[in-house]
C-alpha cells in the first residue's frame, strides 16, 4: 500500500536528524532501511521478543510497534548510541565478562532493555531483572548468565557509584 | 484501496476533534494494536492518521479528589507506577502488573486499550469493578462537545464500542472508592508475561461487619465483549463472606461466563477457570 511521507526531525543517539518517512512506517524500518543503523534488530515484527528494543525520551520500546512518526521532536537512543569514547559500555562489557553472549541476535534488544532497569532501579534485584527482561526472548542462553552479568552491573554501581 | 491522504500530529484538542469530523480519522496512540493489525490486514487505514500522543491536556492521572481522572494517553507503565492509583485503587495497578511487557507497557495506552475493546482487554474488568465512565469528544456545532459513557455500556461486540467515529476518548473517570473498598484482580495465560488473558476476573465489594454491599464481579474473555457478572453479584450482596456465600457465588458464574472454544483454551476450561479464580480472590479478601 502506498502512503504518504512526511518530514521528521529528532534527536537520535544525540545527533540531530532530519528525514522524509512513509506514514505508515515503523521505526525499525526507518533505523534499518532508510538510515542505516541495523544494530537494531528484527526478529517478530510484533512486540513478543524485545530484539527492537530502542529508548524514546528514556522509556524502552519495542521499535517495531512504534511508528515513525511518533519519532519527531523526541529523543531516540540505539544500541550504537551506548558505547562511549572510552569502548563498551559498561552493560556491553559485564555482558561479555560473563558469558552472557552466544549467538547474540537478542542481544541489542536485551542489553538496552538491561541498562533501561539498570538505570531506573539501583537496587534491582534478581527477580526484578527477570521480570523486567520478562519481553525480551532469547534463544540460547537460557538467561541465567544473562541475569548473572546484570547483577554484577547493579553490584559494581553501587560500589562506585558512577558507572 | 486506502489511502491515508493526510498525517496530523495536533497539540490542540478542538484541532484533533475538527479533523476528526468527518469520521475518517484513524487514531493513532501507542500503536501496539494499530500497528500489528494493519500488518496483518485486519484493519484498513481511513484518509487520514491521526496522533493523538502530541495533544495537550490528553493524560496525566489526578487522583486527588473525589473523583479520579487518568487521560486517554496514559501508559500502562504510568498507572503500575503510580503511587495514589497503588493506594486508592490497587485493583487496577495489578492488572498494569500484569500487563504484556515493560517496553509494551511503556507505550501502551488506557485509551488504547478500551477501544481496541478486546474482549481479553485487561484494564477493562478492574475498572469496571471500580464503576468506571469513559469521556467522549466531538467537534458538533462549531464547539468540543462531551458525554460520558458508563464502561459498562460502552462495549458492543469484540472491537466495537458505541464510540462514533468522529469521537475520541479523551478520559477515564471513576469515584473515588470508599476506605472499606477492596478489589482483586486474577488473569491467566501459560506464561506470566506477554500473554493475552485466557480469562480475567475482577472482584470489588464494600466490606463492613463482615458483610458485603455494592459487590461487582467483572469477567474477561468469557463473552464477546467484558462483562459484569450480576448472577455472581446478587449471590454475594449482603451476605457474609462465608464458605456458603462463596459456593454459591462459584455455581453462579455458569449463568454470567458464556466462553468459547478459540486457539488459546476451550470453553471448559474457560468456565473452570473463572470458578477457581472466583474462589481464590473471595478466599483472598476472606482471609484479610
Ligand atoms: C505483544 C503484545 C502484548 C500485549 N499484551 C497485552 C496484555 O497483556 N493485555 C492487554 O490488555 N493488551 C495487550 N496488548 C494489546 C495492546 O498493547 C493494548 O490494547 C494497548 O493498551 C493499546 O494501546 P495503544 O495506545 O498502543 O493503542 P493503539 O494501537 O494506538 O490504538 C488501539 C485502537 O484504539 C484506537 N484508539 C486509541 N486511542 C484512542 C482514543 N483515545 N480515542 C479513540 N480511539 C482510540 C485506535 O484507533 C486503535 O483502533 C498486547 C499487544 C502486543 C503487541
Ligand atoms: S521485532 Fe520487535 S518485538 Fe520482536
Ligand atoms: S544469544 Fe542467541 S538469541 Fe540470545
Amino acid at each position: 500500500m502506498m502512503s504518504v511521507e512526511t518530514e521528521i526531525r529528532f534527536k537520535l543517539n544525540g545527533r540531530e536528524v532530519a528525514l522524509m518517512v512513509p506514514v505508515t512506517m515503523n521505526t525499525l524500518s526507518m533505523l534499518r532501511d532508510k538510515l542505516g543503523m541495523t544494530g537494531t534488530k528484527y526478529a517478530c515484527g510484533e512486540g513478543e521478543c524485545g530484539a527492537c528494543t530502542i529508548r524514546i525520551d528514556g522509556k524502552t520500546v519495542n521499535s517495531c510497534l512504534m511508528y515513525a512518526v511518533d519519532c519527531d521532536g523526541r529523543e531516540l537512543v540505539t544500541i550504537e548510541g551506548l558505547r562511549t569514547p572510552e569502548g563498551l559500555h559498561p552493560v556491553q562489557q559485564a555482558f561479555v565478562d560473563h558469558g552472557a553472549v552466544q549467538c547474540g541476535f537478542c542481544m541489542p534488544g536485551m542489553i538496552m532493555q538491561a541498562d533501561y532497569l539498570v538505570e531506573n532501579n539501583p537496587n534491582l534485584t534478581r527477580e526484578e531483572a527477570q521480570r523486567g527482561l520478562e519481553g525480551n526472548l532469547c534463544r540460547c542462553t537460557g538467561y541465567t548468565k544473562v541475569l548473572d552479568a546484570v547483577e554484577a552491573v547493579v553490584e559494581a554501581k553501587k560500589c562506585c557509584g558512577r558507572c | 484501496m486506502n489511502e491515508i491522504e493526510q498525517y496530523l500530529a495536533p497539540r490542540r484538542l478542538d484541532e484533533a476533534l475538527q479533523a476528526m469530523a468527518n469520521g475518517d480519522a484513524t487514531v493513532l496512540c501507542g500503536g501496539t494494536d494499530l500497528a500489528p493489525q494493519t500488518e496483518s490486514g485486519a484493519r484498513q487505514y481511513t484518509a487520514k492518521l491521526l496522533n493523538i500522543r502530541r495533544i495537550d491536556g490528553l493524560g496525566g492521572i489526578a487522583a486527588e479528589t473525589d473523583q479520579v481522572r487518568i487521560g486517554a494517553v496514559t501508559t500502562i507503565s504510568e498507572i503500575r507506577c503510580h503511587p495514589a492509583l497503588a493506594e486508592i485503587a490497587p485493583v487496577l495497578v495489578e492488572a498494569a502488573e500484569h500487563f504484556a511487557s515493560e517496553q509494551i507497557r511503556n507505550a501502551a495506552s488506557l485509551g488504547g486499550n478500551l477501544c481496541n475493546a478486546s474482549p481479553a482487554g485487561d484494564m477493562i474488568p478492574p475498572l469496571l469493578v471500580l464503576g468506571a465512565s469513559v469521556e467522549l469528544a466531538c467537534w458538533r456545532g462549531g464547539a468540543v462537545q462531551t458525554r460520558l459513557i458508563p464502561l459498562e455500556r460502552f462495549f458492543v461486540s469484540p472491537g466495537k464500542t458505541v464510540k462514533l467515529p468522529e469521537e475520541l476518548l479523551t478520559a477515564v473517570v471513576f469515584d473515588r472508592p470508599a476506605a472499606d473498598f477492596v478489589g482483586k484482580f486474577r488473569k491467566s495465560g501459560p506464561r506470566p508475561a506477554l500473554e493475552i488473558s485466557t480469562v480475567s476476573l475482577a472482584l470489588g465489594a464494600r466490606i463492613a461487619d463482615g458483610l458485603l454491599s455494592n459487590v461487582r464481579v467483572a469477567m474477561g474473555s468469557v463473552a464477546p465483549t467484558p462483562l459484569r457478572a450480576r448472577h455472581v453479584e446478587a449471590a454475594l450482596e449482603g451476605k457474609p463472606l462465608d464458605a456458603a456465600s462463596i459456593a454459591a457465588a462459584v455455581a453462579a458464574t455458569a449463568e454470567d461466563a458464556k466462553p468459547i472454544d478459540d486457539v488459546r483454551a476451550s470453553a471448559w476450561y474457560r468456565s473452570h477457570l473463572v470458578r477457581v479464580f472466583l474462589e481464590e480472590v473471595l478466599n483472598d479478601v476472606r482471609g484479610n
